[in-house]
This record gives structure tokens, C-alpha cells and sequence, in this order.
């Protein structure tokens, strides 16, 4: 409700003259207004629009390499790292079997003798054992009895037959603690072989990758092919665990990530960044993470870094709120000089649109006063030289009757040269006021009176007001000076105009007449609460030979009554509701200006 | 006390000499220019009563050259029409004003009052 008042406040005026049906001259304002705002608005607005879009896309696309790049140099670090250490342990165990005598290696004692010593070169063995091809342990060193243990029926035995050299996943086995397995096949002569199996410790494993991860907020740790954890993990589940992440479901020949219809896989850039590692970024959209995986090579083990989106994308995020409280901020501020350039010209052009035309019309309507002026002239002149012969001739044919003996007592005749005369005297009062209405003739400037004069007047139409019962009020606003006017052509004004008002009221009507004092003019408004005047008789109301009262108007009254205002200097002007009533002012100049343009505006 | 009627208009002039002369008041009239000239010429009349347009000259311009001649001349004017320019000429000319079809009374009265004005030489 509020905003349809602010509307309506701030609604130029071109607005609800949409369509001039009558007036072809005018444009539809409010359609050239719509169409400058829109082709305005679109050749402004979309250019904006496009490249703040690229720039959206590009810096997004920026921003994202640029925070996926730390991930991606520590996974292919951590992998670098990890492949390294798994080569040092398998080159240790590649070492012991070329160049020990299986004979040597039988025996549990040398293995013992052997794992102390490699522990003091390099560390990390648990224990070491060798195992014959039919699966039997035949030598153990470690903490554990397990000599003699058949390992024919595990699987890694078969895949290490097969592969000669395996390493397991991290395991707890018997000492319940996460260790994993490297184990490597050697032939012996006459097509027999044997295994050497040794368990790494993961502390050193662990110790690693943990000293590699040196952001707390960031997540690093290694899974197997199944997404079990095989390091501790800070946030995403223990060791052995199911890694508390959505993983897409990983191409063990390929070593690549399959794309998975459950995670969004938009984000999915590969970047090959050494030449043993593949390293596979993941935004996840779901889970607001970064993932970058990559697979340790002859290993079951993927490294895997994870790192919270909003960390990384910060920065970003800020960035995208400014850039889009910029775009907000430009659109509204261009559409805002549009809305208040087009109003303002749309207006300005219909505001001249309409000077333009009110000029014309009132050059039209000057036109016509003055053509119909030179017509009544015309008239007048001609019918008064033939008046004034008659007039004389009857004149002289009364004074004859008078003057002669015979005819001085015939009543008769007499009194039939007086209605010539009469009849010729009320002629020459209809062509002098036809005189009257082309120029005033009578003009006689002196000092007048209006309040007196419009008194005056009603004293002329006291008889009708009582017989009617009609209420006439006269109020007086201020001191009332004399001006130099023509009175009679005031009367004939006030007559005009309070008749006029007479004849639009009921009986018991009401007219109220005020006269106030302005500081350049005196107004005169008469207002009546009678029938009005419909809205489309109201631009022609002063054009001469209007009328709305068929055979009993001559349509000249008011036409007549403008023509003596203009002429005093003064403007007449009205306002009416259609059953409400009508109100007439009529303004004059207190200064003297005779026949001048008026000086100032009818309220 | 004589009159010198001026109009173009034959029977316009005619009657109303006729009028005045019953009334005893000597009027004559002309109906040109020319003519008014040349009456004023021969006989000295207190009085012109001039149409404002005629043929010819007008009555304005008529009434300079009568004024010129015979300063001791008054004048009253008539006229059928007026644009505002003879109309204001008229009035400057300090001189009654009367506009046509007139009424005998008024014309009398001006006739008295224009005459009696000015100091008479005779009677």
C-alpha cells in the first residue's frame, strides 16, 4: 500500500496520458519511455553481465588451480617418498636374497643374526622369516614361535608364487599391531625356490608421512585399494578402518579414479606430476573437500591428502562476494541514471509536447475569435448604415406627423414611427454588442471598484435569487483595491458569468462568490453547486458558438465574456465536476494593462 | 446658428437636416469631401457634423483641413463601425463621438452642449 503511494508519488506526469486519441500531435510517452529503458538497459546491463560471467569463471578457475596445487605437490611428494621407502625395504630383502646362501637363510639362528644387523643398518624390520615352496616356514626370526607355520593356503603365498615379490596391506596380525608384509621369491637351482618374508614396522611408515604433513588443518594418509586406512588419519577414521570418505571406486589397472555418479566429479583435474605418479585432484562438492590421490607404484597403497574446501577457497569465496556485490551495486546504479535520464527527458518532451500543442491551440482559438470578430464586424457595419437611414427617415416621418397640423393628434401614426425607432434602436443594441464582442468600442478606463461592481450585479439578479431561493454568498478576502478597469464591460462580465451560474443551479441552488486580494491581481471566483460540465465540454467551453443549450443559446455568452476579460488584461479560467458544480475566476491585473498579455495565473 | 451636415449617405444627411431645420436649427449638408469644402467655403458654420468614413477623405482627415481653415469650427463625429485605430484617432481629436444609428435627442444634445461651450459670436 505504502509503495503504491511512493508510486504514485514519483509517477512522472507523462504517465497517464498514454493515449492522445484526440490530440494526434502527442506521442504514447509512456511506450518511447519503456523502450528507452529497456534498449538502454540491455546494451548496458548485457556486456556487464557476460564479461563479469567470464571473469566469474576464469578467476573461479584460477582460484581452484591455485588451491589445489599445494595438495597436489604434497601427494606426489608423500608418494615420491612412500615409493622410496617401500624400494629401500624391497632392495634391502633383494639384496639378502642374492647374496645369502639359502643355507645360510635356513638356519633361524643366521635369520636372527641377519635381522639384527639390518635393523642396526637400516631399521624398521620386525622380523624375518623364510618360507620353502610348499608354504612351510622353515627358518623364523622375531619375537613370535612361528617356525613351522604352513602358509600354502594364504593368499599372498600364491601371489607372491606368482609375482615374486609382494607387499601387503597393513596388517595387525599376531602382535596386534599394524604392520604390513614385504616378501620376495628366489629360484633355486633345480626349478626350487623359496621366500623371504620379512613384516616392516609402520611407526617408521607412519613417522614419514606424518613428517611430511606439516599443515594441521590438512588431512594425509595412505589407503589401500579397498579404502582401508593404512596410517593413522587425523580426521577421516584409525588405522585399519574404512576411511570415512566417499571415494569413487578406483581402476586398479589403470590406477585411476572412475568417475562415480555419487560424487560430484566436477572438479576432477589430473595432473601428471612426476613420472612414477599419477596425481588425482577431487573437489567434492558434497563433502566441501579437496581430495588428491595418487597410487604408490608395485604397491597396494594410495596416498591420499584432503584438505577442507572452505580453507582453501576462502579467499575465493570472499572474492565472489565482492564481485558480486559489485555487479549488484553497478546494475542498480545504471538502471537507477537510466530510470532517472529517460523519466527526465520523457518528460521534458512532453512537457514541451504539450506547450507546443496549447499553443497552437491557443493560436487556433485566437484565430477563430478574431476571424468571427471581423465577421461581426463586417455585419455590424453594414446593417448600421442602412439602421441609421432608417432610423433618421423614420425620425423625420415622426417629426413630419408632430410638426404638421394634420396628423400631430393621430396617435396612431405617431406611435408607429416611435416602434420603428424602438425597433431600430434595439438593432443598433444588437450590432454594437456584436461590436462590442470584436472590440470594445466603449472602452472607458477609470477607477473601479470590483467588490461594488459584482454587487451591482447582483442586484440585477436579486429578484430571480429570491424567487428561486437561491443562496448567494459574497465573501471579500483582504483590502480590495480600486483598479483601473471599464466598468460596464465588468458588469457585462460578472453578468455573464453569474447568470451563468444561475442558470446551472436548482432552485434553492447555492453560488458562492470570493473575492480575494493578490499581491498583482484580484481573483473573482464564482462557484456554483450546480450540474458541472462535462470534461470534453470543458476545452471548448470559451469557443464561440459552443453551446450545450440548443436553440437558446447563441454559444457566444461565455466566448464573449473571455473575449472582455482578455481585453481588460485579465484571464478567466474554470474548474468543474460533472454534478458537483463549476467555479469561474476570473483574475485581474491590479496594475494598468489595457489589452496586454495577463501578467499572472488564475488559481 | 448653422450646421454642416457630412455623409456620404444622401438619404442618411437629407432627413436629418430636414429634422434640425424643424427644429430651427439651420443645417446644410454635403455629401463629399469636395463638397463640404467647398460649402465651407461660402458660409461660415459654427457646427460640422462629420461621418468618420467616407470616400475619398475620411472624415479624421477632413476635419484637419476644416480645422485648419476655421479654427472657430466645432466638430461631432458619427460613425456606422470603427476599427480601434480610427476609434482612438476619434478620441483624440477631443470632439464628441457618436456611434450611428444615433438617436436624434442625443444628437441634439451634443449639437447644444458643443455650441454652448465655446463663447458665441453672435447671438
Amino acid at each position: 500500500m505504502k509503495i503504491k503511494t511512493l508510486l504514485e508519488k514519483i509517477k512522472p506526469r507523462f504517465w497517464d496520458e498514454a493515449n492522445h486519441p484526440d490530440q494526434p500531435g502527442l506521442f504514447n510517452y509512456r511506450r518511447i519511455w519503456k523502450l528507452t529503458v529497456l534498449c538502454v538497459s540491455l546494451v548496458s546491463i548485457t556486456p556487464l553481465l557476460v564479461l563479469s560471467f567470464m571473469d566469474y569463471n576464469l578467476s573461479r578457475k584460477a582460484m581452484r588451480a591455485e588451491a589445489s596445487f599445494p595438495i597436489l605437490r604434497l601427494v606426489s611428494n608423500t608418494t615420491l617418498n612412500v615409493g622410496t621407502f617401500l624400494q629401500e625395504k624391497s632392495s634391502i630383502l633383494d639384496f639378502l636374497v642374492h647374496n645369502t646362501e639359502y643355507v645360510n637363510l635356513r638356519s633361524s639362528d643366521y635369520l636372527i643374526d641377519l635381522l639384527s644387523d639390518i635393523n642396526a643398518s637400516f631399521g624398521g624390520f620386525a622380523d624375518l622369516g623364510v618360507i620353502n615352496s610348499v608354504g612351510l616356514q622353515t627358518a623364523y626370526a622375531g619375537p613370535f614361535d612361528l617356525e613351522g607355520n604352513d602358509y600354502s593356503r594364504e593368499e599372498w603365498f600364491n601371489e607372491v608364487a606368482q609375482k615374486n615379490i609382494y607387499i601387503s596391506d597393513v596388517f595387525r596380525g599376531y602382535r596386534d599391531e599394524p604392520h604390513f608384509v614385504i616378501a620376495m621369491k628366489k629360484y633355486l637351482p633345480g626349478n626350487d625356490w623359496f621366500i623371504l618374508r620379512a613384516t616392516i614396522d609402520t611407526e617408521e611408515f607412519n613417522r614419514l608421512i606424518g613428517s611430511l604433513n606439516v599443515r594441521p588443518s590438512s588431512d594425509l594418509f595412505l589407503i589401500n585399494k579397498q579404502g582401508i586406512l593404512q596410517t593413522p588419519s587425523a580426521f577421516h577414521g584409525a588405522v585399519l578402518e574404512r576411511v570415512r570418505i566417499d571415494l569413487p571406486e578406483l581402476d586398479s589397472d589403470s590406477a585411476a579414479w572412475k568417475a562415480d555418479d555419487d560424487i560430484d566429479l566436477r572438479g576432477l583435474v589430473e595432473c601428471g606430476s612426476t613420472d612414477s605418479s599419477t596425481v588425482t585432484i577431487i573437489e567434492s562438492q558434497e563433502s566441501q573437500k579437496f581430495l588428491g590421490c595418487s597410487l604408490v607404484e608395485k604397491s597396494p597403497f594410495i596416498v591420499m591428502a584432503v584438505k577442507s574446501q572452505k580453507e582453501l577457497m576462502q579467499s575465493w569465496w570472499k572474492m565472489r562476494v565482492e564481485l558480486t556485490g559489485f555487479m549488484i551495486i553497478s546494475i542498480a546504479s545504471i538502471l537507477l541514471v537510466i530510470l532517472v535520464t529517460a523519466t527526465y527527458l520523457v518528460s521534458r518532451i512532453h512537457d514541451a509536447d504539450i506547450k507546443r500543442t496549447s499553443a497552437l491551440h491557443k493560436i487556433e482559438h485566437t484565430n477563430k475569435m478574431a476571424s468571427i470578430g471581423r465577421l461581426a464586424a463586417g455585419v455590424a457595419h453594414e446593417i448600421n448604415n442602412p439602421l441609421a437611414v432608417i432610423n433618421e427617415k423614420a425620425g423625420l416621418l415622426k417629426d413630419l406627423f408632430a410638426y404638421s397640423d394634420k396628423y400631430s393628434k393621430d396617435d396612431k401614426l405617431i406611435s408607429i414611427a416611435d416602434s420603428i425607432i424602438h425597433s431600430v434602436e434595439r438593432c443598433s443594441a444588437i450590432t454594437r454588442r456584436l461590436l462590442g464582442f470584436a472590440r470594445h468600442v466603449d472602452v472607458e478606463w477609470k477607477k473601479v471598484r470590483i467588490d461594488s461592481i459584482v454587487r451591482d450585479v447582483l442586484g440585477f439578479l436579486d429578484k430571480e435569487a429570491q424567487y428561486r431561493e437561491i443562496q448567494v454568498d459574497i465573501e471579500t478576502e483582504g483590502d480590495i483595491p480600486e483598479i483601473v478597469s471599464d466598468q460596464g464591460q465588468l458588469e457585462q462580465i460578472f453578468l455573464n458569468i453569474i447568470n451563468n451560474a444561475f442558470a446551472a443551479v436548482e432552485d434553492k441552488g447555492k453560488i458562492n462568490i470570493l473575492i480575494s486580494s493578490y499581491p498583482q491581481h484580484i481573483q473573482v471566483r464564482v462557484a456554483d453547486n450546480g450540474c458541472g460540465i462535462p470534461p470534453e465540454n470543458l476545452k471548448q467551453i470559451f469557443e464561440p458558438f459552443f453551446t450545450t443549450k440548443g436553440d437558446q443559446g447563441t454559444g457566444l455568452g461565455l466566448s464573449i465574456t473571455y473575449g472582455l476579460v482578455k481585453k481588460l488584461g485579465g484571464d478567466l479560467s474554470v474548474e468543474s465536476e460533472l454534478g458537483k458544480g463549476s467555479a469561474f475566476t476570473v483574475c485581474l491585473s491590479k496594475k494598468f494593462n489595457p489589452a496586454g498579455s495577463p501578467d499572472m495565473n488564475c488559481h | 446658428m448653422i450646421i454642416l451636415l457630412v455623409d456620404d449617405e444622401l438619404e442618411l444627411v437629407s432627413a436629418m437636416s430636414e429634422r434640425l431645420n424643424l427644429r430651427g436649427i439651420d443645417a446644410d449638408y454635403a455629401t463629399t469631401w469636395k463638397q463640404a469644402l467647398k460649402m465651407a467655403e461660402e458660409k461660415k458654420y459654427d457646427l460640422a457634423v462629420l461621418d468618420v468614413k467616407m470616400p475619398g477623405l475620411s472624415g479624421l482627415e477632413l476635419w484637419k483641413l476644416l480645422k485648419k481653415d476655421y479654427p472657430e469650427m466645432k466638430f461631432i463625429f458619427l460613425t456606422g463601425h470603427t476599427s480601434q485605430d480610427d476609434f482612438k484617432a476619434g478620441l483624440n481629436t477631443g470632439h464628441k463621438y457618436l456611434l450611428k444609428p444615433i438617436s436624434f435627442d442625443v444628437l441634439l444634445e451634443c449639437i447644444n452642449r458643443s455650441l454652448s461651450d465655446s463663447p458665441k459670436k453672435e447671438g
